[in-house]
């Protein structure tokens, strides 16, 4: 069957004053049917902004699509203008931000907010329009959903409005989810109750879920497949288990260890590792690998070319000189 | 939203130096590096402008009265042939001269009364804002005409027809001008309050004097210079808005309000007469905003009411 | 809402007072006896002087004299204008509706111009629109008023002879032709002050604009595909007009300003020409009423647009 959506060559580009920033810079990602697809990275690595393109939600100008594909339901969205873009936004396509306290216009009620979506995309009437507000509003299991409906954001917390969120983003049952950061800045019991909802909607609803992260016991939790984001290239691909028991790519190796454990007893603890430096600017990025100058297995290939995303198991994808270079190293010795 | 931060570009180039940074960014707001030329241009005619064009603001010559431009009168002449151009020169003298003045006069007040209200927590700052407010709300026009209506004989009588009300128009205009400075300087004062520089020169016993002039002064410079120029527009324009009225300066002095005032009942057979008194405050005050503009550009300020 | 508005009412009653303090300080401050030229005034009957200074108090210590002062005005009892020998209230409540009509129609056409213009041009930044409006914007308001009024006059009346550019009361025509007299004599004055106030409120309108239009509920809205004139109007304008709504309240001083001198350039009979009249005529009691009834009209703008403020963020009126 089909992939669902598959992003090919992806490349987003922002014009700033000192250049061309590449955000995204030949991403690939396919998510199939009713799957759960993690994206992990760091802030800046550009899994945000690959989320954003598929439906042009970036701002452009400054940013622009400069090259791939995005193909939804065998359709190339890219050449898409906003106008039929419109067709798909909320109603094939939902999207759930990372901060619930600004995502939510504030001097609507969250009713309108809902509502307008369906009045926009379904044919009701707006008494229609307010029943399947309210039967959402209990759906994400907010109590008293037929008062609160008539509420604004500012009497919601924090957590409330990420499920005000979700409900708007389900309202008209898209086929696919795109959650960007969704438990970021919520606390840490609020999280786990916002993942629990969002996995009970997926099981209600069969659509898949595309989530951005940067936390990897999010990643653990909810994952089937995994795509490591890095500079905004695609390091590492593979299914949750494979990621988590196998990790090949340096950068995934460390964002697993840089994962508090609390299952190990005190002698079998190690320190936290984190990753040194910082995710690199990406204007006149330089040859190579991107991830070199924070590597702890850099050698020289890896500032002089650049390593492409390969297939090294079944499922398993990933970019890096190592795997060459070990893969070499194994074949000497079987010679 | 994607976290698309940048460091500064100029941090890497290496050398560094900020005002190199500002004249970069002004250089970039074309409209602002013009209007500085040609406001300096202005500056100049009105200052050196009577060594040049030494022609009296006064002789009466009725006979060549209401002429339009020509070579013995660029500017065309009045109904009393009075040559427009050399009253203008005079009367530009006054209306910079009056701008500038009353700028420092609103900014001197602003920054005074914003910094004791940033720095004081108690009372004193709530009512020096509750003050602000109100000052913000209150007609200026008909309290501008009204303070001159009550003390012009007065100081008339101390300073002379002329720098009486020089000091009268000053001191009013400034004196209704200084509270987006205030607001501005206030605003300054509360976040810089905080930060970590001025926490160390506390600790290490900097008297409130010393943090003020030293620490905090320098880092509200740049709001207070855009709205300072601002002011400085709109000072010209009040005082011309005075004279247009008719109660400006006294009726000799040719302040480019004061041409408008005569000139405004001729506009039928001497449209000159206005147009180029006009014209020059017009370009003045654009040009002023303009570099403000060009200011703002350059300094980063946001902006505060 | 109701709560809200009365809580904004009594907010501005201390403004007023304190307005009229500054007004009496400033009367008090004056030197020489504002009533001194009463005395040389050969139409003011000695005793009618008596009674004024009776009435005034003018012995009295300060803080009374306020009181009385005060006292006087809140009871309407504004004084006697000797120059137009009638009461001032009844002299000013002649005036203000002209005033009030040209500065209503002016703040409408400012409107007009500036939300459409302003929004437009917010929605295509650096645009070649967007340039040409700042421009303009930028232009508008460095251009002062009673040049604009020149202008138009040597423009329209003048050199194309279009408009009347005296404003008059007796229009000599009835019905239907009055209307439209009435509407022409008013076109210059209204434009000059409504082109003066759409300069700087477009500029507020596109700034707020842009503050809002890059939010992050605007990006909620538009992944709902709501559509870009939905998005704008229902999301953006909604949310951007909450701050130009204090911004032109605050400009409201300066459009009285812009008033009284369209007045005074087209001679309309409001209260502006009277105030420029009154001090003309040295006629104190109108002089200080006028400026009195302007602080009073700052102060209810600042009201109204405190209860529209209220009405378009629910998070104020609702707490």
């Amino acid at each position: 069957m089909a992939p669902l959506l598959e992003i090919k060559g992806l490349k987003t580009h922002f014009s700033t004053d000192d250049g061309i920033l590449q955000a995204v810079d030949g991403v690939d990602i396919t998510i199939n049917r009713g799957e759960t697809l993690c994206v992990v990275g760091e802030s800046g690595c550009g899994k945000t902004v690959t989320a954003m393109s598929i439906l042009k939600l970036i701002a452009m100008p400054p940013g622009r699509i400069a090259a791939g594909e995005i193909i939804f339901e065998g359709r190339d969205l890219v050449p898409l203008t906003s106008n039929q873009l419109d067709e798909i936004r909320a109603k094939e396509i939902g999207f759930i931000f990372q901060e619930p306290m600004t995502s939510l216009n504030p001097v609507l009620t969250v009713g309108e907010q809902i509502a307008e979506s369906l009045r926009r995309h379904e044919n009701v009437t707006r008494k229609q329009a307010l029943e399947r507000t309210i039967e959402m509003l209990k759906l994400v299991q907010i109590p008293n959903a037929e008062g609160r409906v008539h509420n604004y954001p500012h009497q919601f917390s924090g957590g409330m409005r990420q499920r005000v969120m979700i409900a708007m983003a389900l309202a008209c049952k898209p086929k696919l989810i795109i959650a960007d950061e969704p438990t970021t800045a919520l606390d840490v019991t609020i999280q786990a109750q916002i993942l629990d909802l969002l996995q009970d909607m997926k099981e209600r609803f069969g659509m898949a879920v595309m989530l951005i992260t940067h936390a990897m016991g999010v990643v653990a939790e909810t994952a089937q497949r995994v795509v490591v984001m890095y500079a905004g290239k695609v390091v590492e691909e593979a299914d949750v288990d494979a990621l988590f028991a196998d990790p090949r790519h340096p950068y995934t190796q460390g964002l697993i260890r840089s994962i508090p454990r609390i299952d190990l007893d005190s002698e079998h603890k190690t320190r936290l590792e984190a990753i040194g430096g910082s995710v690199p600017i990406l204007i006149n990025p330089p040859v190579g690998c991107r991830f070199a100058p924070r590597c702890k297995f850099a050698m020289d290939v890896c500032t002089e070319k650049e390593p492409l995303l390969r297939q090294i198991a079944p499922g398993h994808r990933m970019a890096c000189h190592l795997g060459d270079v070990q893969l070499g190293d194994a074949a000497g010795a079987l010679a | 939203m994607a976290g698309l931060t940048l460091a500064s570009p100029s941090a890497e180039r290496g050398v560094y130096s900020p005002w190199r940074e500002t004249w970069r960014r002004f250089s970039r707001h074309k409209l602002a590096v013009v209007s500085a030329f040609l406001l300096l241009i202005l500056i100049l005619a009105v200052v050196i402008g009577p060594f040049i064009w030494r022609v009296s603001i006064n002789d009466i010559d009725i006979v060549a009265g209401m002429q339009g431009p020509s070579l013995a009168h660029p500017f065309g002449t009045d109904d009393l042939g009075q040559d427009i151009l050399a009253r203008m020169i005079y009367g530009g003298r006054i209306s910079l001269a009056v701008g500038l003045a009353a700028m420092l006069v609103s900014v001197f007040i602003g920054t005074l009364v914003g910094a004791l209200a940033g720095m004081s927590r108690g009372a004193l700052g709530h009512g020096l804002m509750w003050l602000t407010d109100l000052f913000l709300s209150l007609p200026q026009l008909p309290l501008l005409l009204l303070l001159i209506y009550l003390f012009r004989d007065g100081l008339k009588q101390v300073f002379g027809p002329e720098g009486g009300i020089f000091i009268l128009i000053v001191l009013v205009i400034g004196g209704l001008r200084w509270m987006p400075v205030a607001r501005l300087v206030r605003a300054q004062f509360l976040s810089i309050r905080e930060k970590e520089f001025v926490e160390a020169a506390r600790a290490l016993g900097a008297s409130p004097v010393r943090q003020v002039v030293k620490h905090i002064l320098p880092n509200a410079l740049g709001p207070v210079i855009i709205a300072g120029t601002i002011d400085v527009a709109a000072a010209i324009i009040a005082e011309s808005t005075l004279s247009f009225l008719g109660l400006g300066f006294p009726p000799d002095t040719p302040t480019w309000g004061r041409l408008l005032y005569d000139a405004k009942d001729f506009l039928d057979i001497g449209p000159h007469w206005a147009l180029f008194p006009g014209g020059a405050i017009f370009i003045t005050v654009v040009a002023i905003n303009f570099i403000g503009d060009g200011l703002r550009d350059a300094l980063d300020a946001r902006r505060v009411i | 809402m109701s709560q809200y508005v009365l809580r904004r009412l009594m907010i501005a009653i201390p403004s007023l007072l304190g307005i009229s303090l500054v007004l009496f300080v400033v009367l008090a401050l004056a030197p020489g006896d504002p009533f001194s030229e009463l005395a040389t005034n050969p139409n003011v009957p000695p005793e009618v002087q008596q009674a004024l200074r009776a009435r005034f108090g003018l012995d009295d210590p300060i803080y009374l004299r306020y009181l009385h002062w005060l006292n006087a005005m809140l009871h309407g009892d504004w004084g006697f204008s000797f120059v137009s020998r009638m009461n001032v209230d009844t002299l000013i409540l002649q005036r203000l509706p002209a005033t009030l009509y040209v500065i209503g129609s002016a703040q409408i056409l400012a409107l007009l111009i500036a939300i459409p213009v302003g929004v437009y041009a917010a929605t295509k930044p650096y645009s070649l629109f967007d340039q040409i409006a700042n421009t303009l914007a930028f232009v508008g308001f460095s251009l002062p008023t009673f040049f604009t009024g020149i202008l138009f006059i040597l423009i329209f009346s003048v050199t194309l002879d279009w408009l009347p550019f005296v404003y008059t009361t007796d229009i000599k025509a009835t019905g239907i032709h009055y209307v439209l007299e009435m509407i022409r004599q008013a076109i210059m004055p209204v434009a000059v002050l409504g082109l003066f106030q759409a300069a700087s409120m477009t500029r507020f309108v596109r700034s707020a604009m842009l503050d809002v239009i890059r939010l992050d509920y605007v990006t909620t809205a538009r992944a709902k595909g709501l559509g870009q004139a939905n998005v704008i109007v229902k999301h953006v304008m909604r949310n951007a007009m909450i701050p130009v709504v204090t911004l032109i309240a605050l400009q409201m001083p300066a459009v009285f300003g812009g008033a009284i001198v369209t007045e005074q350039i087209f001679r309309i009979p409001g209260i502006g020409s009277l105030l420029i009249s009154s001090i003309l005529s040295n006629d104190t009691p109108v002089v200080m009423a006028v400026t009195f009834v302007f602080a009073c009209l700052v102060v209810l703008f600042n009201l109204i647009a405190d209860v529209l403020y209220g009405w378009l963020d629910p998070r104020i009126s609702l707490r």
